[in-house]
């Protein structure tokens, strides 16, 4: 069994009365024990918000409207109060994008280390002050920095150290799943890398499915085995990363015109001759729930069909597409012809 | 060597060429001022402020009509209590009260609205000048506001009147506009300060914008549920010092206003002579007419604070 | 310690500043103040001598003097005290007639500050963290009802009806006609008894800013990060509602003390009035009836000096608050 299936998940906003503004539309995600995911998107594609979603951390004005969040078995969109605080522990948890801002600034690390450990405190766990600071420099130590931070206040770390710290707080949980949200999009570029690097240690070592979710679709690449591509609030394509990068022997594989746009907007500097593309057009206005594919405005693929209906998934190259064409090209005997072919010769 | 040429991107098929996002385009004002009353009067604290202001301002508008009697006219008993013909009794002199009621409307609405409106001027030009530029002006200012927030209201005021030798509206205009100035400076110097760092002030300076427009039409309007927020709290403290001035005395109390009222109660211990209407009635229209401009600031609050708003 | 010294050189320059505006003050005004209060201290039956005419030029503008001597002996005089004769109360010094009234003044809005301030921040905390509910509704509207109340008008209100009708409370004053202030439990019983009705008067027009400030703060400290973070990491209500935002959300409430207070300040003047209370306010109330401006000036010398120490002593607390300040 998966140990995240998500199905039919909506997220709407509604900054004022009357406003309706669909952030995530009819979305279903499965997540696999120990895998470690990317969810890569642009501003407003939803991602952030599917993220904070999955975890149930959503906050008004957003909400989620309708969905089955199913968790190793449970459906925790269906859990509230107590039980779904509860369901955290050894569950799933959410590192933030600034760790600026996600630490109390009055409060000692020390003391909010031993905040989440007391709160999810299991009969003969130690909760004497030496045990919870055992525990917290244990934590400390599996993000690479040293336990006489504990005494310290937010405001006396930098930011890369505060994001690390927020990084150990959600493992003090024990989670099976860990959603980050943007976790080096704060910071600068060599920390970024540092702290992309102390993550993927991380999940290696203790095994917990991670999902990455950001706007810079080279880290995500780099990092992740498996990658999503969110836009306008639904996933577009879901691919193994590989086949996503080029490689010496074959150029990159996308599927969804809009992938291929994306990987067209980046530019190796070691090439001799660069060619920088665009997409036209803007996102779409997500207060309007139009019928067809969201990219069809600015996709140079567009047909009819698009305009009127909503593609779904289906199986394109190693993963899924939600393109029409693209899965009209590809008949389905194809690949056993060739097959066939192949055995004759 | 790398040679970078910039593709422009495929027009796409069936959409027209991308507009540019407008960035901080203002709405027109007329269209800023519509979706604003809207907002307010969405709210629900604030509708109800409207429709209590609403009703005060009426009845100070229309008090000729609506007063059964002249308010200043001696042609009653004194010390009457409330009878069939004087509403809510008679003062010391034979005054009609609840015409005094009526028109007394007129005085704190002026004074409240007028004294809280020259206190938002000054704080607001003040906070503008202060916030813009930081250096020598700006912690003058900044100290001198602080010195007038230290100084609590009604003892500086009351010393002001006192000093002062006769007394009239416009005294007690001018000194409550005096004493309630600090807060909303100390407020618009630091909005100013913030704005002031944005990139829409910045651009505007650096395409030569000379200073008092790029004052007035870049940061002014950014800055209006801010300045409608402090002329409401100005107003409302602004009625509270009026009717505390009259009460004590400083004021004219030839004037007919609410602190009046309750100043006359007081001179005739209006308590154990039985006329305590006379003591609720004035005192209940101030506390209506304060409740009013704050449940209209909540509206305000949450005009600029999303946050804030009522789902 | 930056921040403490900063807070103190900021305590010293604008005391300064208040004891320069209360000499200025009666220079500014128009007319000559001079005769006028010599005038009244003769009809006060008070000897006018050259010393006594010297003490109010002092006091308040001495013709054809240079300023700056003038304000040097008006320091000099304030450092020793000597504020002057009032026109109320000529038979003693004006520092004595204040030193009698300050300890009632500083009991009453002492205790109804601190009362009001802890009060007020949990009615605000609460409406805050329930925002939207009925709770949050009623705590909402009845602050800002009951702070509307002008302060006389309530306690006038307060007088009529439980002091008067029901005569639960005394009418007026600090203690019962006829006794003398000591230091003995039935003394205290009876001061107490007249300050109940002054005291929740106070207290209850002076609430609503407390608990108006608290929950703005709270759902602005709500909408933060490290808020949603703590309930993510699974984290209790309860913890989260005190410890995360509460907290938090206490601190701008803290560095606005002062302004509170001066509220406070602001409503014990007119609340002592109508209870004829021995305090301050009550002598205020007397001085500006009289048109006594020894009394006034000293008086308001006073007040805000007890407010600046007030606020230093609420800053220096802001230091235990607030860990970023501790450098």
């Amino acid at each position: 069994m998966a140990l995240l299936e998500a199905r039919g998940v909506n997220v709407v906003y509604e900054p004022t009365r009357g406003q309706r503004i669909w952030a995530v539309r009819e979305t279903d995600l499965v997540l696999e024990q120990g895998e470690f995911a990317g969810l890569v998107g642009e501003s407003g594609s939803g991602k952030t918000t599917l993220g904070y979603a999955l975890t149930r951390t959503l906050r008004p004005p957003a909400r989620l409207e309708s969905g089955v969040i199913s968790f190793d078995g449970t459906d925790i969109a269906a859990l509230h109060g107590e039980r779904l605080r509860r369901a955290r522990r050894n569950g799933f948890a959410l590192v933030m994008q600034s760790g600026m801002n996600a630490l109390n600034p009055v409060r000692s690390i020390a003391r909010q280390f031993g905040d989440v450990m007391k709160a999810h405190a299991r009969p003969g766990d130690d909760l004497s002050g030496a045990g919870l600071r055992d525990r917290a420099a244990g934590l400390l130590a599996g993000v690479h920095l040293d336990a006489d931070l504990l005494g310290r206040f937010p405001h006396e770390l930098s930011g890369g150290m505060r994001q690390r710290v927020s990084i150990a707080l959600a493992l003090a949980l024990d989670p099976r799943l860990v959603v980050f949200d943007e976790p080096t999009t704060a910071l600068d570029v060599i920390v970024q890398q540092a702290v992309l690097r102390t993550i993927k240690d991380l999940q290696r070592e203790r095994g917990f499915t991670a999902l990455l979710i950001s706007h810079d679709l080279g880290m995500v690449l780099e990092a992740t085995d498996r990658v999503m591509v969110m836009y306008a609030g639904r996933i577009v394509e879901d691919q193994p990363a590989g086949e996503l990068v080029a490689s010496p022997t074959r150029p990159p594989r996308p599927h969804h015109p809009y992938t291929e746009a994306l990987l067209g907007c980046y530019a190796d500097p070691r090439a001799d001759e660069v060619t920088v593309g665009g997409i036209p057009g803007s996102p779409p206005d997500l207060s309007l729930r139009q019928p067809g594919c969201a990219f069809a405005p600015r996709c140079p693929l567009a047909e009819d069909i698009c305009r009127t209906e909503d593609p779904p998934l289906t199986p394109l190259g190693a993963g899924l597409a939600a393109c029409h064409v693209r899965a009209r090209a590809v008949p389905p005997e194809t690949g056993r012809a060739q097959e066939e072919a192949g055995h004759a010769r | 060597m790398t040679v970078i040429s910039a593709v422009p991107p495929p027009h796409a098929p069936g959409t027209a060429p991308p507009v540019p996002a407008g960035g901080r385009a203002l709405p027109g004002p007329l269209r800023f001022a519509a979706r604003a009353a809207r907002t307010l009067w969405g709210d629900a604290k604030a509708r109800t402020g409207i429709i209590i202001l609403g009703v005060i301002v009426v009845v100070a508008v229309f008090a000729p009509q609506l007063a059964p009697h002249s308010p200043t006219a001696t042609t009653f008993t004194p010390y009457l209590g409330p009878n069939s013909v004087n509403w809510l009794g008679t003062t010391g002199n034979g005054q009609d009260v609840f015409s005094q009621l009526l028109y007394g409307a007129r005085v704190s609405l002026l004074v409240g609205l007028g004294a809280g409106a020259i206190a938002t001027a000054v704080a607001v030009t003040l906070g503008l000048i202060a916030g813009y530029r930081p250096g020598a002006v700006d912690e003058v200012i900044g100290f001198l506001t602080n010195l007038a927030l230290v100084i609590p209201g009604i003892p500086l005021m009351i010393i002001l009147a006192a000093y002062l030798a006769n007394h009239s509206v416009w005294t007690v205009v001018l000194v409550v506009a005096l004493t309630s100035w600090a807060t909303g400076a100390r407020v618009m110097r630091s909005q100013t300060a913030t704005l002031r760092t944005r990139d829409f002030v910045t651009s505007a300076v650096f395409s030569g914008e000379r200073l008092p427009r790029v004052v007035f039409r870049e940061i002014l309007p950014n800055m209006t549920s801010l300045v409608a927020a402090s002329f409401l709290a100005s107003a409302t403290a602004a009625v509270l010092a009026e009717a505390s001035l009259e009460f004590l005395g400083l004021g004219n109390p030839a004037t007919v206003s609410w602190g009046t009222i309750l100043y006359s109660a007081e001179q005739q211990n209006a308590m154990l002579t039985g006329q305590w209407l006379m003591v609720l009635a004035p005192g209940l229209a101030i506390a209506l007419l304060m409740t009013s401009l704050t449940l209209i600031n909540f509206g305000i609050d949450a005009l600029s604070n999303p946050r804030l708003r009522e789902k | 310690m930056r921040y403490v010294l900063r807070k103190t050189v900021l305590f010293v320059i604008t005391l300064w500043a208040a004891l320069t505006l209360n000499f200025l003050l009666p220079r500014l005004m128009p007319g000559s103040p001079v005769d006028a209060a010599l005038g009244k201290l003769a009809s006060a039956g008070v000897p006018i001598t050259n010393a006594e005419r010297q003490a109010v030029e002092i006091q308040l503008g001495v013709p054809n003097a240079s300023l700056i001597s003038q304000y040097g002996d008006y320091l000099r005089n304030i450092a020793t005290l000597r504020f002057g004769t009032s026109y109320s109360f000529p038979t003693q010094t004006v520092a004595r007639t204040i030193g009698t009234a300050l300890p009632w003044t500083l009991i009453l809005v002492g205790v109804t500050t601190i009362v009001a301030f802890a009060v007020g921040t949990l009615l605000g905390v609460y409406a805050g963290w329930r925002r939207g509910r009925l709770a949050d509704s009623t705590v909402t509207l009845g602050s800002t009802l009951f702070g509307s109340f002008p302060p006389f008008w309530l306690g006038l209100l307060l007088l009529y009806l439980l002091a008067f009708k029901l005569g639960w409370f005394p009418i007026k004053g600090g203690y019962s006609d006829g006794t003398t202030p000591n230091w003995s439990f039935s003394f205290a019983g009876d001061a107490i008894r007249h300050s109940v009705l002054p005291a929740v008067t106070l207290a209850v027009t002076t609430l609503s800013g407390w608990v108006l400030g608290m929950r703005n703060n709270m759902i602005n400290t709500l909408g933060e990060d490290y808020v949603t973070f703590a309930e993510a990491n699974g984290l209790r209500g309860r913890t989260v509602a005190l410890l995360y935002a509460a907290r938090n959300a206490l601190l701008p409430n803290v560095t606005a003390f002062g302004l509170q207070l001066g509220a406070v300040v602001s409503g014990s003047v007119l609340v002592e009035g109508v209870f004829s209370y021995p305090g301050i306010g009550g002598l205020l109330f007397t001085a500006v009836t009289n048109h006594d401006f020894p009394l006034m000036q000293a008086l308001f010398l006073v007040i805000t000096l007890s407010m600046l120490v007030a606020i230093f002593i609420v800053d220096l607390l802001y230091v235990r608050l607030d860990p970023r300040v501790r450098r």
